[in-house]
Order: C-alpha cells, then structure tokens, then sequence
C-alpha cells in the first residue's frame, strides 16, 4: 500500500455498501476512522507502511452497519462515494462520510489479506481466479489511482 | 582522656618494610594525652605513634620540616608498640602510665634533635669558615650579602611553613606509624647528612677562599628544605583529598549506614576519618532498642527441647519430626529444631504488628502530650523589655531559674516520652533544664525545644558521658599501613558495637565529547486523531 509519488497507485480493493443507521437525529456508520495527510503517520497501528497518509479504520461497533457490511478494524479508504481519500485531511474525510443528505456510503476498501488472495490465486488460470473472486461477500476489482 | 586502643594487628616491626607500601599513609596525629588537654577526648587513640607538639618546651627556633614524622622515625616505636599494649592491659589510665610518656619523650627528642640539626646546619655553613679561616677569606661583596637576607627570610619562610604544616594538636593515636612521615625524615635526614659531607671534604678540608660559593651553598641547601617541605604538603596533605573510594559504614548492631567519600588513605587513617565522621553524623547507639528483637528470637526456641532418648544416639526432639539422618548429635538436634520450629504454627509475625502499631500509637499519644505541655509551659514566661518599669527583683530571672520555674510543668510529660521511646537514659534533668534555659536564651519556639528530643541526634550532641572514653579498635585482615584498596573490608570495634566498613573503587571514567547545532534544535507537532463517523 505504500506509494511512489506521481506514479499510480495499485491496489486490490473491495466494495463496500453501508446504510446508515438513524440514531435520534444524527445518521451514524458504527466506525471511527483515523489518519490523514495532517495528521502523524507514524502513529497508525494498521498501516504496513509508516509513512502512509490514508485514512484507515480504527475502531467498527459490533453489530453496527459497518460491521453488517463487511467493513474491518484496520481497512483502508481509498474512496467514499466516489470521493478520493487517499490524499486528504482527517476533517476533510469526516465531513465525506457524514453528509447528512446521504443515508448510503458506498466505500472502497483495501486490506492487506485482499492482496494476498489476488497473490494467492494469480498462479491458477484466469478463469478460477474470477470465479473465486465473484464468490466473496463484495466485489473485487482492481483499480488504479492517480495521484497527484 | 585515655586513648589506647587494643591494637589487633600482626608483626609490630611496622616501621620496617611495611611502611614502603606504595599507599602510605600519612597524619600527623600528635597525641596529647594529657589530662589538660580537653580535645583528646576524641579518645579514638588508637595507640600511638605519639606525634607530640615538637616543640612543647622547646624554642621557636626549631623549625624542622618534618618533626612529625621524626616520632615516627624511631624504631622504638615498632618494638614500643607491643608493650603500649602490655601497659594499656595493665593501667586503665594512660596519662600515668610510663611507657606512653617514655615513648613520647623518646620520639619529641629525637624530632627535636634533627630540627635543630636542619635549622643550624645553613647558619654552620656561613659561619664556620669565618671562624677557621678568617684571614684567608674573600670580602663579602654586594651579591654576597644580599644572598645572606635571601637565606634569613628563607629561613623565616621555613620556620613557618614548618609550623604551619606540623604544628597542630593530635587528633588522635593511631596504632602504626606514618610511613610518609618516616619517609620524609629519612630524606631530610639523608639530604642534611649528604650536605656535611660534602662541605667539610671540600670546603673545611680544602679551606676555600670563595666565600661567596660557599653562602650559595648554603642557599641551595635552604631551597633544597623549602622543596621537601613542598614535597611534605603534597605527600602528607594533598594526595588524600581527591575522593578516591567510596566507604561504606554500617553499624552492626542497628544497621544504620551511611556512604563517605575517601581520598587515597592508609587504612588506618581512613578508619580514623570514618570515625570522626561517626560522632558526627550516625545517630546514637541505644541498646534499648534492641532488646525487643533479642526477646523475639529467644522466644522461638523457647518452646523446643531437645532429648536424648536412646543414650548416645540423637533422637528427635520432643516435637520430633523423626529426621536421624543427620551424622553428629549437633547436627543433627539443630536440624531437627529448625524442622520442628517450622513446622510449628507461627503466630510471633502477628505479634510482632500488634505491638508496633500499639507502640506507635502510644508514642503518639505521649508526644501530642507533652506538645501541649510544653507549649503551655513556655506561654508562662516572657521577655523583660527594657522599657517596661522595673519589677521588683524576686520577678526578674535570669534564663537558668526561668528555665527551672517552668520546667515542672512539662517535666512529666517529657520523661513519660522519654521513656516510651526508649530515650531516658540519654538525658538527664540537668542537661534537660540546661537545653531549655539555652532555648529561652535564645528565643526559640516550644517546637524548636523539642526538637532534640523527638529525633536521636548525632552522637556528640549528648552529654560528654555517652562518648567519652570511647576505645576504638581496628580489625583488618591486612596491614593497616597499607592503602585502602577496592573491596578491603575492616572493623571499628567499640565496647557495644561495631563499624563494619567496606570500601569501593570510583570508577575510571571514559568521557566523550559530542556537539549540538543549536540551530539542529526544530519540533513538529504530533497529530493524531480519531473521529466517529
């Protein structure tokens, strides 16, 4: 997950569609995220990398919409409902996440074991490697990012 | 007082080789043992090598750069040694004793003896030949005679030094002698000696005309004391004061200790600062503190007996765990008490804490008590001032009958503390109304008064009496002359308790440099946040 400045950036990510729950009159997701480009990256316990910038999730509440959808304690970002997270600021990210106007987020989350699957099964035929990706909980794709 | 110690050391012949130790020691103990002399109760006499004011009676004009260590010098003094001890067992009092006074007049002698001998030789030198020769004399010109007012004041300047280094009363008596100090009169000895030879070969003998050779001679002669005695400064009092070693001190009986810090010293000499040391800083010795552990570790054997129920076989003892494997009858009833004493349902642990809370809480008790008292009693008297119109002279007190018009009152709170902490043997009533009286004297508070009484102090606060007279013995394993080394181990044995005191090395110290930029000195702030979404 690490990344060559002004390269694109490889990473095999995962889908992932939360409702949000209404608790009173906030709308809430069930996880807490941390990370940013203004925040310390030494300092993040999830990160193979110590000088990533992601925003990363710390904290799911068991049994919230988070947790429901598939998302995991240490995932990565990359993109909320279409908006890049790879290069933003911690407030930046909280405010993509709780627009109250929208009640779904549809995430792309990348973790490290999504990467050693693809390892995994690049040595078998490209049709088995389809077949077991479309046989997980969300859809697989790999994407590239620019960054800038 | 008295001062002689037992000294527990092996061969008396210290003078000897031993003394060429590469650690010598050096002090210039002068021992007065005399009974006018109130400084001797240092008592820390550990026999001495008595050092006596050279020049007791003497004239001012000795001024030998090393009269101590002429004391010393005397071989006498190994062979007087043994029977110092002969004497100390026989006489208690050491002031009439013969033998000390014998050794000190021996030694004071023979200090005085090669004082003299140093202090006239430079004067023999310029006036000898005046007097054999006179005729064949060279006049004493200008530079001639300003070498004579070189030589008067150099002589001056020695007289004082010499006074100023080895003139001072003994701190005490130290069991072997200096070997500095032997050392250094040997030199002065060997050097004046060398001199005469000199001289008389090749000035008496061959009458020489020069006179001014010969007053230069004798300048460099007086140069040559001046520099052993700079050579005695260093020797005998600079080399210890580097710390070196650090001791530690631990009272046998009590185990309070204390750390000192040690230039390179004789162990002798080391014992002797540790001791000084001592009466200042350890508080002092009560034996009644220590009755109550003594009564707890007879009580737990107390309970067990041991029989011999098969004649010469050891059987168990009464409580028996049956254990006979054991090869001696010693052996093995010992064992078997410390089976059966384990075994045995202990409960002196619970009475142990019982009785030191209770304890405590009656010090406490007795102490807010006589805090009261006290401060109730010093509320009673106050402060003449002068304005105020007389008072008839049965009102007005000086600061002792003050003292005894309030004492009363607290007297019995006091010795009731005083005997709860196990203290009242320490103070008696006099020093008890000499302490308050010197209180209001000087306008302390009831808390200041009491002060002295609430913490054992150090040793030399107390009455005369609890040190006074005090022995000191020196037990070492190795010869006391020799330095104090990394790891040695000796003993203060002293009537009651003793001093155990080991010594450690101050480590070689390897420093690096490295240098900061101050302008490397730059900080970022640290952000790390987390927010639910």
């Amino acid at each position: 997950m690490s990344f060559v400045p002004g390269q694109p950036v490889t990473a095999v990510v995962q889908r992932i569609e939360i409702q949000k729950l209404c608790q009173g009159e906030n709308l809430i997701l069930g996880f807490s995220i941390g990370g940013g480009i203004d925040q310390d990256p030494g300092q993040n316990p999830f990160s193979e990398d110590k000088s990533d910038k992601g925003i990363y999730v710390t904290r799911i509440t068991p049994g919230g919409p988070a947790e429901v959808a598939g998302l995991r304690m240490g995932d990565k970002i990359m993109q909320v409902n279409g908006w890049d997270m790879t290069m933003v600021t911690h407030d930046q990210a909280r405010k993509k996440l709780t627009n109250k106007r929208e009640d779904v987020v549809r995430l792309l989350i990348t973790r490290r074991s999504l990467e050693e699957v693809v390892k995994q099964s690049k040595g078998k035929s490209p049709q088995t490697v389809i077949e077991g990706h479309r046989a997980t909980q969300g859809q697989q794709r790999t994407k590239h990012f620019h960054n800038c | 007082m008295d001062t002689e110690s037992t000294y527990s050391g092996y061969s008396h012949y210290s003078g000897r080789s031993r003394g060429s130790h590469r650690h010598g020691e050096r002090s210039r103990d002068r021992h007065k043992t005399r009974s006018k002399d109130s400084r001797s109760e240092k008592s820390v006499t550990i026999n001495t090598p008595p050092a006596e004011p050279l020049l007791g009676d003497s004239s001012v004009q000795v001024q030998d750069d090393n009269w101590g260590e002429t004391t010393t010098a005397v071989t006498g003094t190994s062979e007087h040694s043994l029977s110092q001890e002969d004497i100390v067992r026989i006489t208690k009092d050491l002031e009439d004793s013969v033998g000390l006074d014998c050794r000190r007049y021996v030694t004071r002698a023979v200090a005085v003896i090669l004082g003299l001998l140093v202090f006239f030789t430079p004067l023999a030198f310029l006036v000898l030949p005046h007097i054999l020769w006179p005729e064949k004399l060279q006049s004493c010109g200008t530079a001639c005679e300003g070498l004579f007012i070189s030589v008067a004041f150099k002589l001056l300047i020695l007289l004082l030094a010499v006074w100023a280094l080895f003139f001072r009363p003994a701190r005490a008596s130290l069991p072997r002698v200096f070997v500095f100090r032997i050392l250094l009169a040997v030199l002065v000895f060997l050097f004046v000696v060398s001199y005469w030879l000199f001289y008389s070969v090749r000035i008496l003998d061959a009458q020489d005309e020069n006179y001014q050779g010969i007053v230069q001679y004798a300048v460099s002669l007086v140069d040559a004391l001046l520099f052993i005695h700079y050579l005695a400064i260093v020797l005998l009092e600079l080399r210890q004061l580097q710390p070196c070693f650090s001791v530690c001190v631990m009272r046998s009986t009590d185990g309070e200790t204390r750390h000192y810090n040690l230039g390179q010293l004789s162990i002798q000499r080391a014992a002797l600062a540790i001791i000084e040391h001592y009466y200042c800083d350890f508080p002092i010795h009560n034996p009644a503190l220590l009755s109550a552990s003594k009564s707890r570790a007879a009580k737990h054997l107390a309970g067990l007996k041991v029989y011999n129920v098969d004649g010469e076989f050891p059987a168990g003892p009464a409580e028996g765990p049956g254990n006979n494997a054991a090869a001696g009858i010693a052996q093995s009833q010992s064992r078997a008490m410390i089976a059966a004493a384990a075994r045995r349902r202990d409960t002196s642990h619970n009475e142990l804490y019982y009785e030191e809370a209770e304890h405590e809480r009656r010090v406490r008790k007795r102490k807010a008590r006589l805090v009261v008292a006290v401060e109730e009693a010093f509320t009673h008297i106050k402060r003449m001032q002068e304005e105020e119109p007389k008072k008839a002279p049965g009102d007005v007190m000086d600061p002792r009958e003050a003292a005894q018009a309030i004492f009363p009152s607290m007297a019995r709170a006091l010795q009731k503390y005083l005997r709860t902490t196990k203290q009242q043997h320490c103070h008696s009533m006099e020093s008890i109304q000499q302490h308050l009286a010197f209180c209001i004297t000087n306008n302390m508070t009831p808390k200041a008064f009491l002060e002295s009484y609430l913490m054992p102090g150090p040793t030399l606060q107390y009455g005369k009496d609890h040190w006074l007279g005090r022995r000191w013995t020196l037990i070492s394993e190795v010869s006391v002359t020799s330095g104090l080394k990394d790891g040695s181990v000796f003993l203060l044995k002293c009537v009651d308790f003793s001093l155990v005191v080991t010594s450690k090395k101050i480590p070689y110290i390897q420093m690096t440099e490295e240098y900061i930029d101050p302008k490397s000195h730059k900080f970022v702030l640290r952000l790390q946040s987390e927010t639910s979404v």
